[in-house]
């Protein structure tokens, strides 16, 4: 030990002297902020102006009976889109309970078993899938189910949004899963826990919040999409609750609706449009309410 | 109860590189064992051998033999099976961050399918007891993220989680060098205590704890084992030059 009674000799303070900081550095610093703060702006904005502009445009038409009934004849006023309110959510349920398993599952592939040529192999083929034209993959579902069933399907129009999702899940899964830090798999593999199930109790339970993120964003991404249901889901004026029968859709109703001649048309789309991107928010604001309150503190 | 462990010949390498070259070592039963030496020279190389964690690592590999208590550790015996019976306890502490307080502890049991609830509420009680954090947590084991607690405590924790699969043999790689001094007291204490049940293999870099907490004292160097004896002969009468050097502060 060393003696800690004494005290040690006093050093010479050296004299520098810090100068003002130059209004050159104050300058810059503003406005580097500021050129910070306007990108944000700029970034928001889009995001406010069309949220903005639909409930403009689209409040007025929505009353209970868009919420409940089903479309008019052409000439008859009122009516609604419930069918397809409800269509579009049958329809991308069945896309999620597709396509979130085989896309955590790929993501788990590529972060705990895929650190090879195998795992570069499906990386390349996920990132061309995903810059695949969403009509094309349309055209991959029509072949796939409406053509072995002989008619258009809410199934179809699943399985095409699935194939969607399937790409941005894995993706976001496997970068989820690679910040996972070692120690914690090592942590559980200490304890005698087999690697399978460290994997799914211990790495993707630590992830599950990044990973929830990328399910939320495929989600969002194909809840808005119309071209791989043009001839998947089709559409329906009625209501449909058999999932092999032709399904209505919010996005399918709003393009129809959007290129009528009629103005009454024209504004249950924008009200449409507006009951769609109030779902989306909703659906990701529960989902991530749900997730928070499943988590304990300080975690 | 612990169960000695005995090495035979142990070579080990990540890829070509050979990190450890034929390590010869007795470990007894209910006794504390300190492993010393400079950076990089093969202590936690080898202590990860006794539990085959080194395999987890690609292209690591091992040969040579271990056998803690009357288990062969590299012939057909499953790393899984092993690993039960040799608790491990990392450098820096690693509870599971999602996990509650009690979760962490009972995780080893719960993710091998034991469900019993009673017997968890009680084992649980009793690891934390063991590792001296239960006055601490208490009150708020289901409420707590593990990650939550202080870093002294973490370590405490996870020692807790080791035990609580009720290993023979429990490894430490260095589980004091992120703590302060404080939380290091408490836990050399725990270390006295726990080499009652258990048989302890600890890897440090401070010569004072390994004096204090170790009865004998393994001395590597660039992935050779120098010199193994009683603690006291370590560092009062080591027979090898290269031990005396390094324990007087003269290298490393």
């Amino acid at each position: 030990m060393p003696d800690t009674n004494s005290n040690p000799p006093a050093l010479p303070i050296p004299q520098v002297s810090i100068p003002p900081i130059s209004w050159r550095r104050r300058v810059t610093d503003h406005a580097m902020t500021s050129v910070a703060i306007v990108t944000v702006v700029l970034v928001l904005l889009p995001l406010f102006a069309i949220f903005a502009y639909l409930v403009y445009k689209g409040i007025g038409s929505i009353n209970l009976a868009f919420l409940t009934q089903t479309p008019k004849p052409v000439g008859e006023p009122g009516g609604g889109m419930a069918n397809a309110i409800v269509g579009s959510m049958v329809i991308l349920a069945i896309a999620s309970v597709l396509g979130v398993p085989f896309g955590i599952g790929a993501g788990i592939f590529l972060s705990e078993y895929g650190r090879n040529r195998y795992g570069d192999i499906v990386r390349f083929v996920s990132d061309v899938l995903n810059g695949v034209p969403s009509i094309v993959i349309g055209i991959v579902a029509y072949g796939l189910v409406v053509m072995r069933q002989k008619h258009f399907s809410a199934l179809a129009g699943g399985v095409a949004l699935a194939i969607m999702m399937v790409p941005t899940i894995a993706r976001t899964t496997e970068q989820m899963l690679l910040l996972v830090p070692q120690a914690i798999r090592e942590a559980a593999y200490g304890l005698g826990v087999s690697r399978w199930r460290t994997t799914l109790s211990i790495t993707l339970r630590t992830a599950t919040s990044g990973v929830i993120t990328g399910v939320m964003l495929a989600f969002a991404r194909v809840a808005g999409e119309t071209a791989p249901l043009l001839f998947t889901a089709f559409g329906n004026q009625f209501w449909n609750w058999k999932t092999d029968q032709p399904t209505a859709a919010l996005s399918l109703q709003i393009f129809t609706y959007a290129i009528s001649p009629f103005d009454e048309w024209h504004r249950q789309a924008w009200a449409g449009a507006l009951v769609l991107i109030i779902l989306i928010v909703g659906a990701v604001a529960a989902v991530r309410i749900a997730v928070r309150h499943g988590t304990l503190a300080g975690a | 109860m612990g169960v000695g462990i005995t090495v035979e010949h142990l070579n080990a390498f990540y890829g070509k590189t050979q990190a450890l070259f034929d390590i010869n070592i007795a470990v007894l039963a209910n006794h504390a064992t300190a492993l010393i030496g400079p950076s990089g020279c093969g202590k936690s190389t080898f202590i990860r051998c006794l539990n085959r964690m080194h395999e987890t690592i690609p292209e690591a590999r091992v040969d040579g033999a271990v056998r803690i208590g009357d288990l062969s550790v590299y012939n057909g015996t499953s790393a899984t099976q092993l690993r039960r019976r040799v608790g491990m306890v990392f450098q820096k502490p690693n509870p599971f961050p999602t996990m509650s307080i009690y979760d962490n502890v009972a995780a080893g049991l719960k993710l091998n399918g034991f469900r019993k609830r009673k017997q968890l509420d009680e084992i649980v009680h009793k690891s934390l007891n063991a590792s001296a954090l239960w006055d601490e947590v208490k009150d708020h084991l289901h409420k707590k993220s593990g990650a939550s607690l202080s870093g002294g405590q973490q370590q405490r924790l996870c020692i807790a989680r080791a035990l609580a699969v009720q290993p023979e043999v429990l490894l430490m790689d260095e589980p004091c060098s992120a703590l302060d001094p404080i939380s290091t007291g408490k836990i050399e204490e725990l270390i006295f205590q726990l080499k009652e049940q258990y048989t302890i293999v600890i890897v440090t870099h401070n010569m004072q704890q390994a004096a204090r907490v170790a009865e004998f004292t393994g001395f590597f160097l660039l992935g050779k084992m120098i010199e193994f004896d009683k603690t006291e002969k370590i560092f009062t009468n080591p027979s090898d030059k290269r031990t005396e050097d390094y324990v007087t502060g003269r290298f490393g």
